[in-house]
């Protein structure tokens, strides 16, 4: 038997233990715990290390705000760090460590760090590591050199560098109401709705639905909670138009009321079953929202308030009602409110001693000294505690007399033994999802809390007239079991549209209790009182921060970092907007709260990439990928689609690789895929008007059954993209475009014929998928063609440069035109998708006698270098016509896109990075992306004249060849440079010459 | 956000492309007047209110829509084609399927 489990009682199932390891140590625990539970089980006081002073940290919380008990969870090689033990749910193999700790969490070396404590004050970093003025260190480069090893003593888990396997999923729902929070309100709530027929979702961020019910000890409808939350819950798996989302956390709420979950679906199991996602992301469009998201407990802010065995009331209560687990045996609670009280009671009922309730109060009703003395507790009213005692776990507290009105402390301290204390600072509603709708949240005095606006206050003109959502229970600050039936029942009623004929709501037995705590944030003492237990924020660094001019809570939160941990200040921000309130001595409402923004709780980044990750993911395959794969290609993604890189032969290296296919296809002939080119039909009787609007060159006189090369601009005058558009008929136009921009391409024809010229008639219609396309170049192509293609001659007369025939290939039609990329006599033949694969075959077979090899990728990219011709890395966004020596293009007849605003003083002014070749004077290879030199300084690189853009080994040139774009290139044509590349640590000297490197007259393609 | 699409109906926002500011105004195609192209080229309302803005059913139709939006509230209050209406949607609004 575990130290701390109870005999009886919880909902956790003792005849199944579960093993588990933490910190490498094997533990038990039994189902339905989590790794908070069945640790406290085991004993463990000492969950992590704080973050700044790495101080010892226990568990505070029991649920979804947990600031200090955060782990990291391994599976297999993957690592998701920052984990809450309070949400992790155990099972068979569950494998968690602590974090912020060296070498071991019991014994830290940069715990010292607590006894710099007076130096380690808010903006200690911004101010200590300024640096000297001058000097090697000056002023952000000291930072720099001392970040990194601040960065490793002061932090959270460490994230992995595995690859996560797992795979997640999204789904889109639609629902007439969906109810956030399945607490009694949200219970209510969801029946309600649904017996008025509507369609509801029911999310609910724990594992089990119920909410408080499941810990409260309260007797509802004769029955102790749980079994009456789980019998509600039981009757709405029921019901056809009800959907149950346990382990969902909504954790956004949008514009026109989408709202965004995260499901943890396999989170909780050794293995995920079949086809299970790990996380699913969902999008939840709801006609109007009940938020029944219930409140969150508030700690006490006085010296030691984080020692392990510090917890708050309502966590400690839970653990023994839910969980079955003592988190002490001499307990003490200190609060400001009744609810610590029934704490008090839960926890003498589980078993263990009460030793005091030291609250605030100067005076107490008469139903809390009734619970206190059935709790068999000392009660301390008009006292605090000023001190907690204890190493890894508390071993006492010392409290004082206390007067809640000045805050004074009076009389000799006490000591009294304790291995638990409690604490209650009052409740805060959980209005997040509110503020993310736009609500404004009002301060009430009373329950000392920000509450959302009663929905009878919003007022027809709000901000957010779309958002439809209804209060309910805790939220709205009903703290009552009995509030929140009520008012539950009446927003699911209200939500579903419907009015209801009152009925008997269920009859709640409960505690007696005021839900208005004293206003009482703070005990001022000597010693570390912590506010924002996760970023180490304390009280004296708040007032601090007021001292030194931070008078807006938004500024206050950027210099201490409160409340910008991952738990985003759950427990903590109105404690430290009431210690900034008290320093500014203003109202709270005065200094104001900060809005909430999405997401609710930490949100897998997966979930949010889902299916554009992993095996989801889409990808395009051309006609002729299978045939790639079996004749030995190595792939690789351009975009969505797979392409050759090369076609290696045993052995080889890429370069060897890909120098060969290149030399082959000079040499007799080579084949490349060029599926992926986009491919657009432009149509109509305006059809040439628009491509010469489009189009920097003429297209209106181009024949029937002729091919150009075009280029587009942007409306800023700047190159766009390049491609041959052929003219299939008179108002019959394919053009096509670079692969990466065909999409690109197509919303701009789509734009300017929609939006800017609705008047001319032409039609586009993307037809990339439909043809498929085979570019066959070298010597030996025109015999190859001749070998195979029927019913059209391919000889000079009939087929000449840019010119286009129809024939057949293999029975297949086909569509040839004869252009070049690669710089050799050259042909693109395009079919049918569905006949490509076999088209392609015909062709492989047809050239086996004359020497034809595939080429891929690497190789086209050497054909073209060599040529000088430029693709989507010189057409960069940057560039223009002139730049990439195109101006031959720029038609003086006629205006087109661009024409105006490429003529502007920017791009045509002198010292514009122009397109250049160059060429390895140290016969090693140029990398992509290294800089151009005038002048070498290894040391210290400096005057950039311009980079490369694409480089290659050239088998035509025997050299190391590359293009770049340079600085007044076309004028240092001839002139040598450097490239400069210090991080791969490649120096050397090129020459400066034409990118047409090879075959510049074009005698070959012209043949 | 739901976009009211004239012919597909109304569709989640993520379908639809962002084209830009609706009120720009391109000169005519062989105007030299730098200033006019500048001004249509790179200024950008950023209004407060009902903005007039230009979105394309990419992920649908892929028609380009002149749509007033209010920046402050995300309320769309009119949804219209930019070349007018079609023949299809002008039927099926006529048959209340929109």
């Amino acid at each position: 038997m575990s130290p701390r489990r109870t005999d009886a009682g919880g909902r956790i199932d003792r005849l199944r233990t579960i093993r588990f390891t933490f910190d490498g140590a094997p533990c038990t625990g039994h189902a339905g715990d989590t790794l908070a539970s069945a640790l406290l089980a085991n004993g463990v006081t000492l969950f992590g290390r704080s973050f700044k002073y790495h101080r010892p940290r226990g568990v505070l919380t029991s649920g979804v705000e947990e600031p200090n008990a955060l782990v990291t969870v391994l599976r297999g090689e993957v690592r998701e760090p920052n984990i809450a033990a309070t949400m992790v749910e155990i099972y068979d193999g569950l494998t968690a460590v602590s974090q912020n700790r060296f070498p071991s969490l019991a014994w830290d070396v940069s715990a010292a760090n607590q006894l710099g404590g007076k130096l380690l004050s808010a903006g200690f970093y911004y101010k200590t590591f300024m640096g000297p003025a001058i000097g090697p260190l000056k002023s952000t480069r000291f930072w720099m050199l001392c970040e990194h090893f601040i960065r490793r003593a002061a932090g959270l888990g460490r994230a992995g560098i595995a690859a996560d396997t797992a795979r997640y999923e999204r789904m889109n729902a639609f629902c007439d109401v969906l109810v956030v929070g399945s607490g009694p309100a949200g219970l209510m709530a969801a029946r309600a709705a649904a017996d008025q027929g509507a369609r509801v979702i029911l999310s609910e961020l724990e594992p089990h639905l119920g909410g408080s019910a499941n810990w409260s000890g309260e007797t509802i409808d004769g029955m102790p909670g749980a079994d009456w939350a789980a019998r509600a819950a039981g009757q709405l798996e029921g019901y056809d138009n009800v959907r149950l989302l346990p382990r969902t956390t909504v954790w956004g709420y949008y514009d026109g009321n989408v709202l965004a979950a995260l499901e943890r679906v396999t989170d909780h199991k050794e293995k995920p079953g079949k086809g299970e996602p790990r996380h699913r992301y969902w999008t939840i469009r709801a006609k109007s929202v009940v938020l029944a998201t219930g409140s969150l407990e508030r700690p006490l802010v006085f010296p030691g308030n984080d020692r392990p065995g510090v917890m708050l009331a309502h966590a400690a209560e839970r653990y023994a009602n839910e969980y079955g687990v003592l988190p002490g045996h001499r307990i003490a609670l200190f609060t400001n409110n009744d609810s610590a009280y029934r704490s008090a009671l839960a926890l003498k009922k589980a078993g263990a001693a009460i030793v005091a309730i030291v609250d605030v109060r100067p005076e107490l009703s008469s139903e809390m000294r009734e619970l206190g003395d059935e709790a068999e507790a000392k009660i301390l009213f008009g006292h605090a505690v000023v001190a907690t005692e204890g190493g890894k776990a508390l071993s006492g507290i010392k409290v004082q007399r206390f007067d809640m009105v000045n805050g004074a402390l009076a009389g000799e301290a006490r000591s009294i033994q304790a291995d638990c204390l409690l604490m209650s600072g009052g409740w805060s509603p959980t209005i997040h999802l509110a503020s993310q709708a736009g609500a404004k949240a009002e301060w009430n005095a009373a329950r000392q809390a920000f509450l959302p606006p009663k929905p009878t206050q919003q007022s027809p003109t709000q901000r957010w007239p779309t958002q439809r959502w209804i209060g309910a229970g805790a939220f709205t600050g009903s703290f009552s079991t009995a509030e929140a039936i009520a008012e539950g029942r009446a927003a699911g009623l209200s939500a579903a549209g419907g009015t209801g004929t009152p009925a008997a709501l269920p009859v709640v037995e409960a505690a007696p209790g005021d839900p208005d705590p004293a206003p009482v944030f703070e005990i001022r003492a000597d010693g570390k009182s912590f506010v924002d237990f996760q970023h180490d924020v304390t009280a004296e660094d708040v007032r601090l921060a007021h001292r030194e001019g931070f008078v807006s809570v938004e500024h206050l939160k950027r210099y201490t970092t409160l409340g910008m941990a991952t738990d985003q200040g759950k427990s903590s921000n109105i404690p430290g907007l009431a210690i900034m309130a008290e320093a500014l001595g203003k109202p709270i409402p005065e200094v104001g709260t900060t809005r909430f923004r999405p997401p609710f709780s930490a949100v897998s980044i997966g979930s949010l990439a889902a299916e554009r990750f992993g095996d989801l993911r889409p990808e395009r395959l051309t006609p002729m990928h299978d045939w790639h794969v079996a004749n030995g290609a190595t792939m690789y993604s351009a975009g969505l689609w797979y392409r050759p890189m090369i076609y290696g032969h045993p052995g080889e290296t890429i370069e060897q690789a890909y120098v060969r296919e290149a030399r082959a296809t000079r040499e007799s002939a080579g084949i490349v895929d060029v599926s992926t080119l986009g491919k657009i039909a432009v149509q109509g009787p305006d059809a040439a008007e628009f491509l010469d609007r489009v189009y920097t060159n003429m297209f209106s006189t181009l024949a029937v059954g002729k091919a150009r090369y075009g280029l587009m601009l942007r409306e800023d005058g700047l190159a766009f993209d390049d491609g041959t558009t052929w003219r299939l008929g008179e108002q019959d136009f394919l053009m096509t475009t670079t692969t990466a921009n065909a999409g690109k391409v197509m919303q701009h024809l789509e734009y300017f014929l929609d939006v800017i010229w609705p008047e001319l008639k032409v039609h586009v219609t993307s037809v990339t998928d439909e043809w498929a396309g085979a570019a066959i170049g070298g010597p030996k192509a025109r015999a190859i063609l001749a070998a195979c293609v029927t019913g059209t001659a391919v000889d000079n007369a009939t087929l000449p440069f840019m010119g286009i025939v129809h024939g057949k290939i293999s029975g297949v039609p086909v569509m040839i035109c004869r252009l070049s990329f690669s710089g050799e006599m050259a042909f693109e033949v395009y079919s049918g998708a569905g006949y490509a694969a076999h088209v392609w075959e015909a062709l492989i077979e047809a050239g086996k006698p004359f020497g034809l090899v595939t080429y891929g990728l690497e190789a086209l990219g050497t054909l073209r270098i060599e040529k000088g011709h430029v693709t989507g890395a010189e057409i960069d966004g940057r560039t223009t016509a002139r730049d990439l020596h195109l101006d031959w293009m720029l038609s003086r007849k006629k205006p087109f896109i661009g024409s105006a605003m490429m003529d502007r003083e920017g791009p045509i002014a002198p010292g514009r990075l122009e397109l250049v070749g160059l060429v390895s004077l140290d016969n090693q290879p140029l990398n992509g992306g290294a800089h151009i030199v005038e002048a070498l300084d290894e040391a210290n690189p400096h005057d950039s004249i311009g980079h490369i853009t694409a480089c290659c080994y050239s088998p035509a040139l025997g050299r190391y060849i590359a293009l770049a774009l340079v600085k007044d290139g076309k004028a240092r044509r001839g002139t040598r440079a450097h490239i400069s590349d210090p991080l791969r640590n490649r120096f050397g000297p090129v020459e400066i010459v034409s990118n047409h490197f090879f075959d510049p007259d074009g005698s070959r393609m012209h043949g | 956000m739901l976009i009211t699409c004239p012919y597909c109906g109304p569709r989640d926002v993520i379908e639809f492309t962002y084209q830009g500011d609706g009120n720009r105004e391109r000169p005519q195609p062989a105007s030299q007047d730098l200033d006019a192209w500048n001004a249509y080229v790179y200024d950008r309302l950023n209004l407060a209110g009902d903005h007039n803005e230009i979105w394309q059913h990419s992920g649908g139709c892929r028609a380009h829509l002149r749509v007033v939006r209010n920046t402050l509230t995300h309320e769309i209050s009119s949804v219209a084609f930019t070349r007018g209406d079609h023949k299809v949607a002008a039927r099926h609004k006529a048959e209340g399927k929109i």
